[in-house]
């Protein structure tokens, strides 16, 4: 076995044995990098002479606590002081952010190693990763396929192991999503248990800092460093964090496990439905009770996300204007027009489209007809929720309704591509936590099975996922990339 | 379908975009299939839910009137060249 | 031809909170640094970047609408305000749209002697946007520079409802609404370094009619003044308008203060849409009883109340009161003066007449002058035993206000004391009367002016320092004599 094959646990234990020195670790990372990247395409930067660097400080200073020590890559929508942060867009080609978001600023403290920043689609609109300006990333299990999004490039380069964990962010399933198609694990924390400061929003009432890595006990173990109350995020709420790595071992016994028919419904595949359902079955043999029940409005959600979402966009998106940081456009002698041409071409197809539909839904005469009726949807999907938590600890569903698809395939067809939303989106519209892991493979494919909690209930999400993974082998699966 | 060319000028007008002639006719198209989609909302009677505008239980969340000094204006200004004097330089307004 | 109107007006005025920090974020709110020193990520909108809510800012609202006789909501929340503009960062405004922190108050005013109540629709706050400096006029420049030293000052804007009928009225209420500000401590209300702005919705409709003109706005009332002659001139314009038979168009108005017209900024087809929503990124703001109590009993004296004291208390005319009660500093020197001195009709004459001319000559604040409580009694008290005359006591405290000497150091400087020796007086009104022997003889052919004549002789020779009502009792005396 390789190194660069080695989940965070196992890393952290040889380093503290004295096994290995952090600089080894990163030399093999940066060699895995060396084989797989230019198949893969996950980094839009990478500094591993900078991490190196870091890895050399942290060997003389000893002491492997927290992540001390341990390579990885930040979605590049998450900003990092001297480092450019593109949100993988032209307009932000050359923008190196002058702070730290405070996920980044935590992840410095505990000495962990950036090696560099992975792709997305642009301003993490998108759930393929070809949206990205730059280039698409692929699918470390088949190249021409996509890794999801628009944490991509993220949950690829978890699975072609170029790096062992990622933080991604997750608005509608972009953790979850890509770590389904790539076979890794993905967490999208309670809205409002991690930091968004410095995290360039896309939905600010949507978005979650999350981890991606190789197992639920590396996710557990990064979570914890990121997890907690940040004065600078007012959403950012000031709760207790419980130790997550020494709840894992509580396993499933006597929980009480709930599966929404309509997320078995909802156009998804038969064998996803299949490999959920045995992965059911399982849980059940462990101990767990499993019941059906009903989320009545589970399909709305996707439709009013696709409101909500763009409108809190179309405002978050309008400070690029070319004034103070990115792309500016010089030939336009006013101001207006500096604006427009700015945006015009510095902005892809995708985010343009989202602008202008955010703009719509609130523009005069369309808010109640739009966006606030969204709102009021975002209600009810929240109150099925509720209702379902009243009786049940977890809901379990498929992650996704297909497996990865072929790249180019749905470019045309952007409401087939939002479809791959349709299971993850009633997640984020609820602020719930919700996590993907591997619950099998089909036609040499990755699936992913969604676990959902109630606010804040990370740690029964990952203490019933351990259990799972405990005791099946789907997490060891792993992609074969030809080097 | 559900918009014109000219309500998609009106709102990259709201927007401050520029589109190109076939980006518009795109435009026209796109949004107007995710409106129609989107309609399936009208399926649902909301007329006595409460907007949910804020997901948390969480309120009053303030900071204490304490000051700290600006940025260093080099460091602030650095992510642009388009400066004069310790300022943004924009084109004419009018 | 020749209709009779009736002018409406609304005021929606601008007041920066007087915090220490901005609204959102720490920087200093202070006015006059450098460009772009008073700048953080926050304010200057950076990507990421995420506000939270000043404490101060949100009580010192609710100060305001207390002294404004508001209703506190129980629940306020921030919008975003959607517009592009290069002071404008984040290219969306943190206001409050749908949910105001205060709202249905009102303030009075005093017209023709009575008072008048003029309706507050509301007050909400929010962020001021950064400034720019355009290289020549607005309209020939080539390029503009932008400065976000005043991004994310915390604002509280508060709107009238259309309640003053005359220009006047407009100016009394801001003037009173000024006063009850400063009061409240909730902001300085500079109008010159903007931290008070107003625009004035103006109206006018035939009198007699219930229905509401069409209206316009004026922006860039930078001074009562220009408030008071912008209101005039539109309502004039709009009144010549409507005789040429013609109709008012809704648009807003820019007030040329060079050359005293207002023009026109944009008409209401290009009105903006601001696309107002919920601010995601903070927090509703749930307003306890027991928090808007708390703040009330902390309120200060109100200009109101104040004014009724200095009438009761101090018995002061009506119209003394009024002027002193305007401001909270003037009101402090008053009472500080007037604790210790017996007269207040005198202390407010002095104050009204003499410090204002200086004030205004000077263009000064009276929290600038140099004057002190203590001099300026002293100053009365050598009126009062005849050690120096009015007169001289003016030139006493011009040097008083130039200087910020006591009164002690400049009569003896300048040997200012009044001759009040009678037989020194009695030698100089002989040698005057001895110089003069044809106005001595008009005097006493009935020629009552003859003796101011030579009053006002002794004055000269004395440089002014003769006790004045001991030169005319020996004058008379002595011409009696003769
Ligand atoms: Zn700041």
């Amino acid at each position: 076995m390789n190194l660069w094959d080695f989940p965070v646990y196992l890393l952290q234990h040889k380093l503290q044995s004295g096994e290995i020195s952090s600089v080894e670790i990163v030399r093999a990372f940066r060699e895995r990098i060396s084989q797989v990247e230019g198949k893969v395409k996950a980094f839009i930067t990478l500094d591993e002479e900078g991490a190196l660097r870091e890895a050399a400080r942290v060997d003389q200073e000893g002491g492997y606590t927290g992540l001390a020590g341990i390579p990885y890559g930040l979605k590049d929508l998450i900003c990092t002081r001297g480092m450019k942060t593109t949100c993988a867009s032209r307009m932000l080609e050359d923008f190196i952010p002058v702070y730290d978001a405070f996920v980044v600023a935590k992840l410095r403290e505990t000495r962990a190693l950036l090696m560099g920043k992975t792709n997305l689609d642009e301003f993490a609109m998108g759930s393929s990763t070809e949206q990205s300006a730059f280039f698409p990333t692929r699918n470390p299990w088949a190249l021409d396929r996509v890794p999801g999004g628009s944490s991509g490039g993220s949950a690829a380069a978890v699975s072609a192991r170029e790096v062992p964990f990622c933080l991604g962010t997750d608005t509608g399933g972009s953790i979850r999503q890509p770590a389904a198609y790539c076979g890794v694990v993905g967490l999208k924390p309670t809205y409002g248990r991690v930091s968004r400061r410095g995290v360039v929003p896309y939905a600010s009432s949507l978005d979650q800092v999350g981890v991606l890595a190789q197992n639920v006990r590396d996710c557990a173990l990064v979570f914890s460093i990121i997890a907690g109350h940040d004065p600078g995020d007012t959403t950012c709420v000031n709760v207790p964090v419980p130790d997550f790595v020494s709840a894992l071992d509580e396993g499933v016994k006597g929980i009480k496990i709930a599966y929404p028919r309509e997320y078995f419904a909802l156009g998804v595949d038969e064998e996803i439905k299949a490999a959920v359902m045995k992965s059911l079955k399982k849980l059940e043999e462990l101990g767990a009770i499993v019941e059906e029940v009903s989320l009545p409005h589970s399909e709305y959600a996707l439709p009013a996300y696709y409101l909500l979402a763009p409108a809190e966009a179309s405002a978050n998106l309008a400070r690029f204007d070319g004034v103070r940081y990115g792309y500016r456009d010089l030939e336009a002698d006013n101001v207006i027009d500096m604006f427009a041409q700015t945006r015009g071409t510095a902005f892809g197809a995708e985010v343009k489209r989202r602008i202008m539909l955010g703009t719509y839904a609130l523009s005069s005469g369309y808010y109640d007809a739009y966006y606030l009726k969204a709102l009021k949807v975002r209600r009810l999907i929240s109150s099925d929720f509720d209702k379902v938590f009243a009786s049940y600890d977890l809901i379990v569903t498929p992650t996704t309704p297909t497996p990865p698809f072929i790249i180019g395939a749905h470019v045309e067809d952007p409401i087939t591509l939002y479809m791959n939303d349709i299971l993850t989106v009633p997640v984020n519209m609820a602020g719930l936590p919700a996590m993907s892991i591997p619950c099998g493979l089909t036609r040499g494919l990755p699936l992913g099975m969604q676990i959902i909690a109630k606010p804040f209930a990370e740690s029964l999400i990952m203490q019933a996922a351990y259990a799972f993974e405990q005791n099946t082998e789907y997490h060891s699966m792993k992609p074969e990339l030809e080097v | 379908m559900v918009l014109n060319i000219k309500e998609v000028e009106h709102v990259a007008g709201l927007a401050r975009l520029t589109l190109k002639p076939e980006e518009k006719k795109e435009m026209v198209a796109r949004l107007s299939s995710i409106l129609n989609y989107v309609d399936k909302l009208n399926e649902l009677d909301t007329d006595k839910v409460e907007p949910l505008t804020h997901i948390l239980p969480v309120n009053n969340v303030f900071r204490e009137d304490k000051t700290e000094p600006g940025m260093d204006r080099e460091l602030l200004m650095s992510s642009t060249d388009m400066k004069e004097d310790g300022q943004y330089k924009v084109p004419k307004i009018m | 031809m020749g209709h009779e109107y009736e002018t409406v007006i609304g005021l929606e005025v601008h007041v920066e909170l007087h915090t220490k920090s901005k609204i959102f974020c720490a920087c200093p709110n202070e006015f006059g640094a450098e460009p772009n020193t008073h700048v953080c990520p926050i304010c200057a909108g950076f990507p990421g970047m995420l506000p939270v809510l000043n404490k101060e800012a949100v009580e010192l609202s609710i100060k305001a609408g207390l002294a404004l006789n508001c209703h506190i909501a129980e629940v306020c929340k921030f919008d975003r305000k959607n517009y592009f503009y290069p002071d404008l960062p984040k290219a969306y405004q943190i206001s409050q749209f749908a949910m105001p922190i205060c709202q249905q108050g009102y303030l009075e005013i005093d017209v023709d002697g009575a008072p008048k109540r003029i309706g507050i629709h509301r007050a909400h706050m929010e962020e001021d946007a950064g400034k720019l400096i355009h290289q020549g006029a607005i309209t020939e420049t080539l390029y503009t520079l932008v400065d976000l030293n005043r991004s994310g000052v915390p604002l509280l804007e508060i709107v009238s409802e259309p309640d003053m009928r005359s220009a006047e009225e407009a100016r009394d209420y801001l003037e009173k609404l000024r006063a009850v500000l400063l009061f409240a401590g909730v902001s300085d209300c500079k109008m010159e370094e903007g931290s008070l702005r107003c625009d004035a919705n103006v109206s006018i409709r035939p009198l007699g009619e219930k229905k509401l003109g069409t209206r316009t706005e004026i922006k860039n009332l930078n001074s009562f003044r220009s408030l008071e002659r912008a209101i005039e001139y539109e309502v004039n314009r709009q009144k010549e308008r409507l005789e040429d038979g013609g109709t008012i168009i809704q648009e807003t108005l820019t007030w040329d203060e060079e050359k005293q017209v207002t023009r026109s900024l944009r008409s209401k087809e290009e009105a903006h849409d601001y696309r107002y929503f919920p601010d995601p990124d903070l927090v509703p703001i749930h307003i306890s009883r027991d928090w808007v109590e708390a703040l009330r009993r902390n309120l200060p004296e109100m200009p109101d109340q104040a004014r009724e004291r200095l009438m009761k208390e101090q018995g002061l005319p009506a119209y003394d009161a009024a002027i002193i009660s305007l401001s909270p500093d003037y009101l402090a020197f008053f009472d500080a003066c007037a604790a210790r001195y017996s007269n207040a009709k005198v202390v407010s004459n002095w104050m009204m007449v003499e410090l204002n001319r200086l004030l205004n000559l000077h263009n000064m604040n009276i929290s600038e002058c140099k004057i002190n409580s203590n001099d300026f009694i002293l100053m009365l008290n050598y009126i009062d035993n005849g050690t120096i005359s009015g007169k001289m006591a003016k030139n006493v405290f011009e040097e008083m206000f130039a200087t910020g000497s006591s009164p002690d150091k400049i009569i003896q400087e300048k040997g200012m004391v009044q001759i009040s020796d009678e037989k020194a007086l009695l030698q100089l009104v002989r040698k005057v009367l001895e110089e003069n022997p044809e106005v001595v003889r008009d005097y006493k052919n009935g020629k009552e002016k003859a003796l101011g004549f030579l009053v006002g002789q002794i004055m000269k020779v004395t440089k002014g320092q003769a006790n004045p009502g001991l030169v005319n009792k020996i004058l008379k005396e002595t011409l009696t004599e003769e």
